[in-house]
């Protein structure tokens, strides 16, 4: 109990205690601090990210009920932390100053978009604490105290890419995105690989739209423009969060059927779909690690306690929840590997830890931070659900640096001694990039 | 510290002194407090709250310069933030520079963004924010020339009221897309982060964040001077004369378009300092500081605190904040919205004056002499 | 004109379907084969297996081809894994596909799943089997499919479709799609390539671009020239089109713009109030129509095609109602106060909005199109998609009954007197508290049938209203506070206006480009459009 204490000190650095201080400037801690292991949630629970992020917040919760029923961590009990950053990127930062510093909490599970994370980034290096990411992301990015447990493009755009070539035969490749991070790095990995490929350059067409476009009009006759020209046409779509809905609308509205023009997207999950009357997107897919629809016993499992614990029998489930409950299950068996919630020892023992995914698999966490996933394309049905029409035979390993883009082809990651480092330069056989 | 001592109270009036009494006590004591004791004494102020308090206190002098304009002269800009957010932006290129060959690539010219676009060169705007003069130079001239030729153009057409107010909107909507635009250079969505230090200091250490916070509050108190100079001299009486008859001060022969700019200029480079405080104590810089919501958000901190009484643009920005920051943690943070809205409907309803002009009529009505108490609370502009 | 051996055996095959299915029609014996082979492919669970037993059902000409077709795409042809076997499921259980007889003892099956290839399979089996249908609207349809496909193996069917048609209609189409197929096909002569070059280029659209860009690269120079004649030809008329798609696009958008801000034209514009709930009205109209729908599709599903209809009423009541209740508890302190009517609206906007998080759920709500609303029609080259159109009406209708409401009533009356002389009209025994809160429940109830509307092309969620406010504010302003006209004319100018430029421009680029454009016009007309002449501007 004494070892945690001064070990959560440490962790917190310098910001430590000081009840009266804190207390002057309107913030109290709790007395009880030490009778639990806390764990943060930092998922925003209002403002425009609310619509993804509030599951994953129940998510840590359930997955904290379940663990303290098979009686919590280290003999002691888990007791989630959770704060609203409210969609406000800085906010982000505030929020996971307050969970490491004033709540010291041992983990924080959190983010979604790539701002917040990089948001918060600096804090969790700062004050050296973990954070688990549970959101398929742009990849370009690998730190000590952060573990991925979405998937890189490589685990998620790709197949799909491969998939529709090969299945749809498809030849000309509309990649529409919203102009952000995510979507500019994933196509541009997408177009050097469909250029690797053989497709010509007048054959992609790249079309960025700005958050939340809701106007789609213009740019559904452009594709569909694009797509008459006697060449089978896929959309690759990165189109974010509230923009989704509108575009598939106006597709309906537009006649495009899936067996014309197949949409393929890396953002539309359940939950997504769950607002959208689906009959007329029958047949769009999307490429993620995890689908409601697994056939295991583990999913129905887990999809039963799910529904029971929100008491709600139509609640849906999603990949980045898997993802969140992957890196739970991670941090507990490497907790109770290193033996204490120390931040030092936990970060090496995660390495390596393998827990079973909900297809029926086992994730391990690798030396880049990032965890192996299955790849599930799947089809959109009329109930909201997807038919999975093809997985990877195999468990793939994500690409944290991607070889296909410039900046990064000569760069890994590899958190283990002796290297010891996020971006190590194969070339220059230095750690930090290609510099000096 | 405070130059509160030096001003003849005229000047600077009983409230004002208490606001930078308190303001010097707190720029002292808290970098004090954290730096200089342990942190297991029962006095010590955590790095946590040092660098929130920061962030309040930047978030307090962009208060003031909404109250300058909406308080003093009437103009209800929407669009402040893209004034405070031009500040930061022009601070998180110095700061990005800084970077160096830290940066993931270790690019040593290019920010990681660019690399991460296959940018080849630096492009031309990014000249010259390696310096630091240099970006102090931007920190007041970008929002500043902003404000600038947006004025020169709204006043002299004679754009008042709700469309000033909207086109302001307009403005900082624009720019929000604009910054949002991978293709612009200024980071996209993720904005500009990732910072190491700020002349040659490291921008994690407590020191960094004691001086930061010292040079906000410093920053807040000269502010406050500024604006009360500002308002008290003969230039100040012809704001407050066209905030009330334009028309009227018109005919008298001012060229009220004139006055008007320089406040609105001025304005805006407060706001753009407190944009440049505020980026390396929050670490983060990004469009979504141009978003309407958040100006729209500062005015409410300035209605709630009191409008036109420049102490309690400050406190209210504060205490909005703090209630911000304590409502989105624990039990309370799925109902903080309905607090916060709560909050707002309340303050119009029964402290019409915001928190300190309600102060004032309550002395006022205890003690009738005006005098003693500085300005007198000048009377809301009737419905435009 | 057939040559090749291969292209003979394709038509004896495609002809024996034919037969086979004219057989089952008219039930005569029909040539029936076996088909064990791709049933036995159908329960392999593997889609090109599916995609192959598809193409030999097609040809097989079995009269149980088109029922285990059409079981298919409905999901109800299932299999079981040991021993492999497929079924038809029918209401009262398992079927044999062949013999329609119930399976005595069913093994335990699962659906044969369908994908996007087999359900193109299924599309072009029944392309090929419907040519032949007794309906002509079918026929149609079939080959218009034939000729989107261009499958060559549809060459035999057509000639045969075509010698029996008599149907003018489907004929034209008909020969349309031979065109398209002869277009790209070895061995034809250069005559027959041009006159079907004369054909498709007739046509005139995207698919005819498509299809001529297809004319083979070694054709001969006067086949190449013909091709390259109608493209330019189809070309420029496209580009004529595209002026007007992009007219139609955007009056959609100024529509939709319409709707949103009208409301606010009276609660900001008329009353003075800088209402930043406004946004949240119109979310509220939205929820209502998923509550509506909700309701509707739990008790009477049968009505779901009047859900909006239902909704209309509602939505305007309800949002009318909050809209009274805020009037009477907030706004009413706030006369004469404009700018505070900011703050108290901000803070009801995040009340709003949390409080429907909280009942609903901060994840978007289903509502669905009725039938009326979904699919669209062409005029010339002009796409229009029936939900636009109706919600373009709806806006006018809209905008309509607001103008007679203000201008015909006596409520209207009494809104238009208050507001322009609050004291005057007093002295004229009006009661002006409760005229204040009729046109704030105007305003508002007007916003949640924009709701309504809104909830068909966006997402309904409770963040719905965040994204229309500033484009409201935009509009209300852009066309003159206080003028319902300018209201109408701002919109549509504003919508007209980005879509314009959105082509060139990209949607951001394109929108930035607008947002400068009415800053600027701002200092031209500082009281937008239409401004209020008189002395009341400058109080």
């Amino acid at each position: 109990m004494l070892n945690l204490f001064t070990q959560a000190r440490r962790a917190a650095g310098r910001a430590a205690v000081g009840a009266t201080a804190l207390a002057l400037a309107g913030l109290t801690v709790p007395a009880h601090a030490q009778e639990t292991i806390k764990v943060g949630v930092l998922h925003s629970l209002s403002g425009t990210m609310a619509i993804s992020e509030t599951t994953l917040k129940d998510t840590v919760l359930f997955m904290v009920q379940e663990q303290n029923a098979k009686g919590g961590v280290l003999g002691k009990k888990l007791e989630a932390v959770v704060v609203d950053p409210a969609s406000n990127w800085p906010l982000f930062a505030e929020k996971a100053r307050e969970l490491i510093a004033k709540d010291k909490v041992a983990v924080v599970f959190g983010c979604w978009t790539s701002v917040s994370r990089k948001s918060v980034l600096p804090v969790f290096k700062e004050l050296n604490s973990i954070l688990f990411y549970p959101v398929q992301y742009e990849g370009e990015e690998s730190e000590r105290n952060v573990f991925y447990t979405g998937a890189a493009p490589n685990q998620q755009a790709i197949p799909a890419v491969d998939y529709l070539m090969e299945n749809e035969g498809v030849k000309r490749w509309v990649l529409a995105g919203t102009d952000y991070v995510y979507p500019r790095t994933t196509n541009k990995i997408l177009e050097a690989y469909l250029k690797s490929k053989g497709v010509p350059a007048e054959d992609i067409m790249i079309n960025y739209t700005p958050f939340g476009h809701s106007d789609w009009q213009t740019i559904v006759a452009d594709i569909k423009k694009f797509g008459s020209a006697g060449k089978k046409t896929a959309v690759v779509s990165t189109i974010n969060g509230d923009a989704n809905v509108p575009f598939y609308k106006e597709l309906g509205n537009q006649g495009i059927k899936a067996t014309d023009i197949p949409v393929v997207a890396f953002s539309v999950g359940e939950e997504e779909l769950a607002g959208i009357d689906t009959k007329p997107l029958v047949g769009h897919l999307a490429a993620w690690n995890y689908f409601q629809s697994v056939d295991t016993p583990a999913n129905k499992d887990f999809i039963a306690k799910w529904q029971a614990y929100t008491k709600n029998p139509k609640r849906v489930t999603n990949d980045p929840m898997e993802a969140t409950v992957i890196g739970f299950n991670m941090w507990v068996k490497a907790v109770e590997k290193a033996g204490t919630t120390e931040p030092d020892k936990v970060i090496p023992a995660l390495i390596g830890v393998a827990v079973p995914n909900l297809s029926g698999g086992f994730s391990a966490m690798m030396p880049n931070h990032h965890i192996t996933k299955p790849v599930l394309i799947g089809e959109i049905k009329d109930d909201g659900q997807f038919d999975i029409v093809e997985q990877t035979p195999g468990l793939i390993v994500a690409e944290e640096w991607s070889p296909h883009l410039e900046g990064s082809k000569d760069l890994i990651s590899d958190w283990r001694s002796p290297l010891n480092c996020g971006n190590f330069n194969v070339k220059t056989g230095k750690c930090g990039g290609a510099g000096n | 510290m405070s130059p509160s001592d030096t001003r003849p109270p005229t000047l600077i009036p009983t409230n004002g002194l208490v606001f930078l009494g308190v303001l010097a006590a707190v720029a002292v004591l808290v970098p004090l407090l954290n730096l200089a004791t342990s942190p297991d004494a029962a006095v010590h102020v955590p790095t946590y709250v040092v660098s929130l308090l920061g962030k309040y206190l930047t978030y307090a002098l962009l208060a003031l310069s909404v109250d300058l304009i909406w308080g003093y002269v009437g103009i209800l800009s929407l669009g402040q933030g893209a004034f405070f957010a031009l500040g930061g932006y022009a601070m998180g290129m110095y700061l990005m520079r800084q970077i160096g060959t830290r940066g993931v690539y270790g690019d040593p010219m290019l920010p990681d963004f660019m690399v991460f676009l296959n940018w080849k060169e630096l492009p031309w705007f990014w000249y010259g924010f390696d310096l630091f003069p240099f970006a102090l130079v931007m920190v007041l001239l970008a929002p500043g020339l902003l404000a600038l030729v947006f004025g020169w153009f709204a006043f002299r057409s004679r754009v008042t009221g709700v469309y000033l107010s909207i086109i302001t909107q307009a403005m900082t909507f624009a720019l929000l897309l604009a910054f949002f635009r991978n293709d612009m250079g200024f980071g996209g969505n993720n904005g500009l982060t990732d910072f190491k230090d700020i002349l040659g200091f490291n921008i994690q250490s407590d020191g960094t964040r004691a001086v930061l916070f010292f040079l906000s509050a410093l920053a807040l108190g000269l502010g406050y001077v500024l604006c009360r100079f500002l308002v008290r001299s003969h230039f100040g009486k012809v704001l407050i004369a066209i905030r009330d008859a334009e028309t009227r001060v018109r005919f008298t022969g001012y060229r009220a378009e004139n006055y008007k700019l320089v406040a609105f200029v001025v304005s805006a480079m407060l706001a753009g300092i407190a944009g440049a405080l505020y980026v390396p104590q929050v670490g983060i810089i990004n469009p979504s500081e141009f978003s309407p919501a958040n100006s729209i958000e500062i005015i409410v901190w300035v209605a709630v605190g009191g409008r036109g009484t420049l102490v309690g643009a400050a406190l209210g920005a504060v205490l909005v904040n703090y209630a911000k920051t304590y409502f989105t943690s624990g039990f309370l943070a799925p109902y903080w919205l309905f607090m916060l809205g709560g909050l707002f409907v309340a303050v119009t309803l029964f402290l019409p004056k915001g928190i300190v002009g309600t102060f004032y009529d309550w002395r006022e009505k205890r003690r009738p002499s005006p005098d003693a108490l500085g300005e007198p609370l000048p009377e809301p502009k009737p419905a435009e | 004109m057939i040559s090749s051996a291969r292209l003979r055996r394709l038509s004896c095959a495609l002809l024996l379907a034919l037969y086979g299915l004219c057989g089952a029609l008219f039930s005569q014996p029909a040539l029936a084969q076996d088909i064990s082979a791709p049933l036995a492919q159908l329960a392999t669970d593997n889609y090109a297996d599916t995609e192959a037993a598809l193409g030999a059902l097609a040809l097989s000409g079995s009269p149980a081809a088109a029922g285990i077709v059409a079981a298919l795409a409905d999901g109800k042809l299932v299999f079981s894994a040991a021993p492999r076997q497929v079924f038809l499921r029918t209401e009262t259980g398992l079927v044999d596909p062949l013999t329609l007889q119930p399976v005595a003892d069913p093994p335990a099956v699962k659906p044969v799943r369908v994908n996007n290839r087999v359900r193109r399979a299924i599309e072009a089996a029944n392309g090929t089997l419907s040519l032949v249908s007794p309906d002509p609207a079918k026929r149609l349809e079939a080959a218009t499919a034939v000729a989107r496909s261009r499958d060559t193996a549809a060459l035999p069917a057509l000639d045969l479709a075509l010698s029996k048609e008599a149907d003018p209609k489907v004929k034209t189409a008909l020969t349309l799609a031979r065109a398209s197929i002869v277009m790209g096909q070895p061995g034809v002569s250069d005559a027959e390539r041009i006159a079907a070059i004369g054909l498709v280029g007739a046509e005139g659209n995207q698919d005819a671009l498509a299809i001529l860009q297809g004319v083979p690269a070694d054709s001969s120079p006067a086949v190449k020239q013909a091709a390259a004649d109608a493209i330019a030809g189809i070309e420029r008329s496209l580009a004529m089109w595209s002026m007007a798609q992009n007219v139609w696009y955007g009056l959609s958008l100024g529509s939709v713009l319409l709707l949103a801000a009208i409301g606010l034209a009276i609660t900001f514009g008329v009353m003075g109030v800088i209402n930043m709930a406004h946004g949240e009205m119109v979310m509220l109209g939205a929820y209502t129509t998923f509550v509506v729908q909700d309701a509707i599709r739990t008790y009477n599903p049968g009505l779901f095609d009047w859900s909006l209809i239902i909704a209309i009423p509602l939505a305007f009541l309800f949002t009318g109602l909050i809209g009274v209740i805020i009037e009477r508890t907030v706004i009413r302190f706030l006369y004469g106060r404009a700018l505070e009517t900011l703050l108290a609206t901000w803070g009801i906007s995040l009340i709003l909005q949390q409080a429907i998080r909280t009942i609903f759920g901060p994840t978007n709500r289903e509502v669905g199109a009725p039938s009326w609303m979904s699919g669209s029609f062409d005029i010339g080259q002009l796409a229009i998609t029936s939900g636009r159109l109706w919600i373009i009406v709806f806006a006018i209708l809209v905008f309509v009954a607001l103008l007679a409401t203000l201008r015909m009533t006596r409520i209207g009356l009494e809104m238009r007197a208050v507001t322009q002389n609050r004291r005057m009209a007093a002295s004229m025994g009006i009661r002006t508290n409760w005229v204040d809160a009729m046109t704030f429940g105007l305003g508002s109830g007007i916003a949640g049938i924009a709701g309504v509307a809104l909830s068909q092309i966006d997402n309904v969620s409770p963040n719905l209203g965040q994204s229309y406010i500033i484009d409201s504010f935009l509009v209300v302003v852009f066309g003159g506070v206080g003028n319902l006209w300018g209201t109408l004319v701002g919109a549509m100018s504003l919508g007209i206006a980005n879509k314009l430029l959105e082509p060139y421009a990209g949607a951001v680029l394109g929108k930035i480009a607008l947002l400068v454009i009415v800053i600027l016009f701002i200092q031209k007309r500082p009281r937008g459009l239409f401004a209020l002449k008189g002395r009341s501007i400058e109080a």
